[in-house]
């Protein structure tokens, strides 16, 4: 039961950081249609600048987050205005095409310009775990709960309060009659990419604390899928439940089944989770039902 | 290809479809054949008969994945994954059954086709996106289970299989110039074939797919049937490939077939041209030589560029520059370097006239 207990608590956490990673998927694809094959690679990109920051420049944490948290705003915002707007109304295949290609690229520059080795982000918090009763977590890991538990409540808050978030829902709802009601889509699309480059920043920072920065992190974007699917592509709710359940599956299977197999069930049992789901329930369990024939 | 189709007005159906779209054509293509058959091998070192080798081997993948993403409009993200399927069953067929070689090559392309069909079954109900996730799956589904299934990947590691090299009657493949005329008499099957599927009732079946499922159900095409019958040729041709490439290493290993290679595929036929079967021509050899041809040239600069390891660097400026071009082609060419070849031929068509 101790054994159990352990592997789910690790599993939930863990769960909790692959939705900080999903969050910024979801933001994406719900105000834009936009499908971001490159959210791994971005959240490397962000991860290695707080560090190089930290390691060639000599800034202390907070300073270094600040840039970082400046950079990835710009580079959102950039990014949208010279990538992704000339895809506008292009097909489905050519957007994901093309944050697939962004992905690599990021992936090549930040080698080359930052070099291959991994870098160490230190988030200055005690190495000591937690315990209560038999089960122990991490400081880092509950780090990670709270600021995706505070990153989940702000996005509720903006979408469901704020002008500009409500603007970002009538977008998504339907372009044209947004247009026409006065909403100006470039403002709405380039704030939207700013924000995912902020919260890049977050899950950069704590899996970059968690696994060291280098070009395996970018690996943790396509982690994000069968989260993404699970709990329903435009779903801020469906992406932590999502990163909860995966979370712990892929905890738990590994746990009792990998000395069985010889290990990696990790990255094997997640998207056998989400196969399931694409077969049974597409638009996944909290996402918006579009019957769409095929 | 590059004759000029000055003069030539078709009037039937049969003439604008037909394989060699001007009579000068027949000419033009025995004289490249007669080129890439009896002089290239004899011109080439050993170090660049390994890159036209290679290139013969990614165009036969790549002209599969064109097939899938190009013509049918079904995109896919583990075309490595049909390639580790055919290149394994290849592999396991001659090394632990002692068939033939070419048993093992069509035998690992049949097995990929079913495995395509078994990975094409979601685009029975999901497309787009899902679509691609669900490849991305089967990618990952694909590397574990041929790492960690004993029986498959073998005790080797990184679940590499020793296979000897092919042997055709009495003669023993193992020389890089008969791998040559191997990679090159399937490359030219595989591109005649794909050129023939394209012009009949198959692959305007897949093109009206592409163009608007629920205007092809209207006008009769069976969606579900052709949309897994592209993904089981498109999985056949990589499966092809995967053999040839174990064929020609020597050995299989799963690290020839990760998620990268799938990436670097789609590179090809983006670049090359979507749906263009001359574009994955030029878009295998161009994403294929790049990389090789820049660590070349670098190596010449040894000293002069602050770069320690060339090699790794070439690495990673690859992965920049193809995703680079990924993007740029999409945003401002998406019909590729076919579409930038056809522009130069449409310039010359009356030239020096005006028009």
């Amino acid at each position: 039961m101790d054994f159990f207990l352990t592997l789910l608590v690790k599993g939930l956490t863990l769960g909790c950081i692959y939705a900080l990673v999903a969050l910024g998927f979801v933001l994406i694809y719900k105000a834009t249609s936009v499908i971001n094959f490159a959210v791994g690679e971005m959240m490397m990109l962000a991860a290695t600048i707080a560090a190089v920051m930290v390691i060639s420049y000599g800034l202390p944490l907070g300073g270094s987050i600040a840039v970082t948290l400046v950079i990835m705003a710009l580079f959102g915002i950039l990014l949208e205005r010279v990538v992704l707007r000339p895809m506008i109304g292009r097909p489905v295949i050519g957007m994901i095409m093309a944050t697939l290609g962004l992905g690599i690229f990021l992936r090549g520059v930040v080698n080359i310009t930052w070099g291959v080795e991994t870098k160490a982000i230190d988030l200055l918090l005690p190495r000591q775990p937690l315990s209560v009763g038999s089960v122990s977590v991490a400081p880092l890991d509950l780090a990670g709960v709270g600021i995706t538990l505070f990153l989940v409540a702000l996005f509720s808050y903006f979408f469901q309060r704020m002008r500009q978030g409500i603007a970002v829902r009538a977008v998504s709802d339907d372009q044209q009659a947004a247009m026409a009601m006065g909403i100006r889509l470039p403002t709405v699309f380039a704030l939207m990419w700013m924000i995912a480059g902020l919260t890049s920043v977050a899950g950069g920072l704590v899996w970059g604390a968690k696994i060291g920065v280098d070009q395996y992190l970018s690996l943790l974007g396509l982690k994000v899928f069968p989260v993404v699917i699970l709990g329903g592509l435009d779903s801020i709710a469906g992406a932590i439940i999502g990163g909860l359940v995966v979370g712990a599956t892929e905890n738990l299977t590994a746990g009792y089944f990998d000395p069985h197999v010889g290990g990696g069930l990790k990255d094997f049992v997640p998207f056998v989770l989400m196969m399931a789901v694409l077969v049974v329930r597409p638009y996944g369990l909290f996402g918006r039902e579009i019957i769409e024939r095929v | 290809m590059i004759n000029r189709e000055c003069g030539i007005f078709k009037t039937t159906y049969q003439a604008d479809m037909a394989l060699y779209t001007v009579p000068l054509a027949r000419i033009t293509v025995a004289g490249f054949l007669a080129f890439f058959a009896l002089i290239l091998p004899f011109i080439l070192d050993v170090k660049h008969l390994v890159w036209a080798n290679l290139v013969g081997i990614n165009l036969v993948a790549a002209l599969g994945l064109n097939l899938l993403v190009g013509f049918a409009g079904q995109i896919s993200v583990g075309h490595a994954a049909f390639m580790a399927v055919g290149g394994y069953t290849a592999a396991i067929m001659t090394s632990r059954a002692d068939m033939p070689f070419w048993v093992g090559l069509v035998g690992g392309g049949v097995f990929a086709a079913f495995y395509g069909l078994l990975v094409g079954l979601p685009s029975v109900r999901v497309k787009g996106f899902y679509l691609a996730i669900a490849t991305l799956a089967a990618q990952f589904i694909t590397e574990w289970t041929v790492n960690h299934v004993r029986w498959i990947g073998g005790k080797g590691f990184q679940a590499s299989i020793i296979v000897p090299p092919a042997k055709l009657g009495g003669l023993v493949l193992d020389t890089e110039r008969e791998k040559y005329f191997l990679i090159l008499a399937i490359a030219i099957v595989a591109t005649v074939a794909l050129l023939n599927i394209a012009r009949t009732r198959l692959g305007r079946a897949f093109v009206a797919i592409r163009d608007r499922d629920i205007a092809a159900e209207i006008m009769g095409v069976d969606i579900v049937r052709y949309k897994l019958l592209a993904f089981m040729i498109s999985s056949f041709y990589a499966g092809v490939a995967g053999a040839l490439w174990v064929y020609y290493l020597g050995n299989a290993n799963i690290e020839s077939f990760r998620i990268v290679e799938s990436i670097n595929f789609l590179a090809m036929v983006i670049i090359g041209g979507l749906g263009s079967v001359l574009g994955t021509i030029f878009g295998a050899a161009f994403v294929t030589i790049l990389p090789l041809a820049l660590e070349d040239i670098l190596q010449n600069f040894k000293g002069v560029i602050p770069v320690s390891d060339i090699h790794s660097f070439v690495a990673h400026l690859r992965f920049a520059v193809f995703g680079g071009l990924i993007m740029l082609f999409l945003m401002v060419e998406p019909e590729g370097l076919n579409r930038l070849w056809r522009n130069i031929k449409d310039y010359f068509r009356v030239w020096p006239f005006p028009y």
